[in-house]
C-alpha cells in the first residue's frame, strides 16, 4: 500500500542546514526499512504553470491552480502496511522536516 | 410460539450478538460496510423467518451464518476485481490469528479500529455506537442533537476513510497502546452514559445491555493494563453506578430521584 507524505509550509526551499541533514538521516531510514518509493522538494507556487487541453487548444495560465498561504512544498511516497505505519512514518518526517505533514493512500 | 416472544427473542440476540456478528465479519471480509450490512440484513432476515420457523437453538450461531452469506451474495453481486480475490480466500478461511498477545477479542479489534486516532473524535464514538453498540443511526443522531442525514454521512465517511487509509483492524502494539487506549476509554464511557440513561424514546430508560458491554469491554482493557490507573478508575466509576442500578428504576419502569431510591441492594458484579 503506498501513501504520500505531503509536507505543507508558507514558503520553500527553506530547509536549514540541520534540517537537510536530518531529512537525509530519514530518508536514509526509509531507504533501509524498505519504506521508500520516492521523495523531492517543489519550487514555489509562483513558478507553476495551468494546463488546460480539454477542449480545441491547450490553454496555458500562470500560477497556482489555486492559491493559499500554505501549499504543497515536497512529498515523500512510501510503501507501508497499513495507516498505522504511515502515520508512524510521517510523525518521524515532521520532525526530521520540522514542517507540518499530510497523509493520503493512494488509490 | 407466540409473536411476543419472538421479538424478545431478536431483541436479546441484537443486544447480545450484534458486535460479535459485525467484528467477526470485519475479520473475515476486512470492510467494515460489508461487515455492517450484512449483519443489518442477517437480524432482518430474522424477524422475517423467525416468526414462522421459530427461534434457532443457537441464535447468534444462525445470524453469523446468515450474515457470511449475506456478504458473500454481496461481494458475488459486485463483481469487482479485487472482491474476486477476496471471493478466492471465501472458499477457504485461512485469516491467521491475530497476535493480539494478551487479548484476543473480536470486539475489542473492532473498537480500537472504531476509536481509531486519524479519526475526529466524535466519529469514533458514533462509529462505535454503531459498530459495537449497535445503536442504530437514528439513536446515536439523538444522542449528538445532530441530523440523521449527517450522521449517516458522518459514519459513511468514517468507513471510507478506514477503507481507504487501511486503518487496521487489530490491537495496537504495546508501545502504542497507552495514547490508543485513553482514547477509547472516552468512548466507552460515552457509550456506558447512553446506557446509563438512553436518550431515545420507546426504549427503557437504562440499558443495561450498553452498561454491561461498556463494563465488559473496559475489563478487557483492565486485563491488559493492570497498571493503568485511569483504566482502574473509569472500571470502578462504572461498576459503582451499575451497582446502584436496580434502585434507580421504580418496577413501573420510571426513574427514582436519588433520595427515594432504596439504598439496601446493591448489585454485585
Amino acid at each position: 500500500m503506498r501513501y504520500m507524505v505531503s509536507v505543507i509550509n508558507d514558503n520553500t526551499n527553506s530547509a536549514t542546514p540541520e534540517e537537510d541533514a536530518a531529512i537525509d538521516v530519514f530518508n536514509d531510514r526509509l531507504r533501509a526499512e524498505g519504506h521508500w518509493v520516492f521523495a523531492g522538494g517543489l519550487g514555489a507556487p509562483s513558478s507553476a504553470t495551468v494546463i488546460d487541453n480539454r477542449g480545441e487548444e491547450a490553454i496555458f495560465t500562470d500560477g497556482p491552480f489555486v492559491e493559499s498561504k500554505e501549499y504543497l512544498v515536497g512529498f515523500w511516497i512510501i510503501e507501508a502496511p497499513d495507516l498505522d505505519v504511515a502515520l508512524k512514518l510521517a510523525a518521524a518526517g515532521s520532525k526530521a522536516c520540522n514542517r507540518k505533514v499530510e497523509v493520503r493512500p493512494f488509490l | 410460539m407466540s409473536v411476543a416472544c419472538v421479538r424478545e427473542a431478536i431483541t436479546e440476540a441484537h443486544h447480545e450478538e450484534w458486535a460479535r456478528v459485525v467484528a467477526s465479519l470485519t475479520r473475515r471480509f476486512g470492510d467494515l460496510d460489508i461487515a455492517e450490512e450484512a449483519a443489518a440484513e442477517a437480524f432482518a432476515t430474522a424477524v422475517e423467518r423467525w416468526p414462522a420457523d421459530g427461534v434457532p437453538a443457537s441464535p447468534g450461531a444462525w445470524l453469523t451464518t446468515t450474515a457470511n452469506r449475506k456478504a458473500i451474495d454481496r461481494i458475488r453481486r459486485e463483481n469487482k476485481r479485487d472482491d474476486k480475490h477476496k471471493e478466492a480466500r471465501l472458499l477457504r478461511d485461512d485469516t491467521p490469528p491475530q497476535p493480539s498477545g494478551a487479548i484476543d477479542d473480536d470486539r475489542l479489534q473492532l473498537i480500537f479500529t472504531c476509536c481509531h486516532p486519524a479519526l475526529a473524535m466524535e466519529t469514533r464514538v458514533a462509529l462505535t455506537l454503531r459498530m459495537v453498540g449497535g445503536l442504530t443511526v437514528p439513536e446515536i443522531a439523538r444522542a449528538f442533537l445532530v441530523q440523521e442525514t449527517a450522521m449517516e454521512r458522518r459514519i459513511t465517511r468514517a468507513k471510507a476513510k478506514i477503507k481507504a487509509a487501511r486503518i487496521p483492524y487489530r490491537v495496537p502494539s504495546a508501545e502504542d497502546l497507552p495514547a490508543r487506549v485513553s482514547g477509547v476509554l472516552t468512548v466507552l464511557f460515552l457509550v456506558f452514559n447512553e446506557g446509563y440513561l438512553v436518550t431515545g424514546p420507546g426504549t427503557d430508560p437504562v440499558r443495561q445491555d450498553l452498561t454491561a458491554e461498556a463494563i465488559r469491554l473496559t475489563r478487557l482493557i483492565r486485563a491488559l493494563m493492570p497498571d493503568d490507573g485511569e483504566v482502574a478508575g473509569l472500571l470502578a466509576l462504572m461498576l459503582l453506578i451499575e451497582a446502584r442500578r436496580t434502585a434507580r428504576v421504580s418496577p413501573g419502569g420510571e426513574l427514582v430521584p436519588l433520595g427515594e431510591q432504596d439504598r439496601g441492594p446493591g448489585t454485585q458484579r
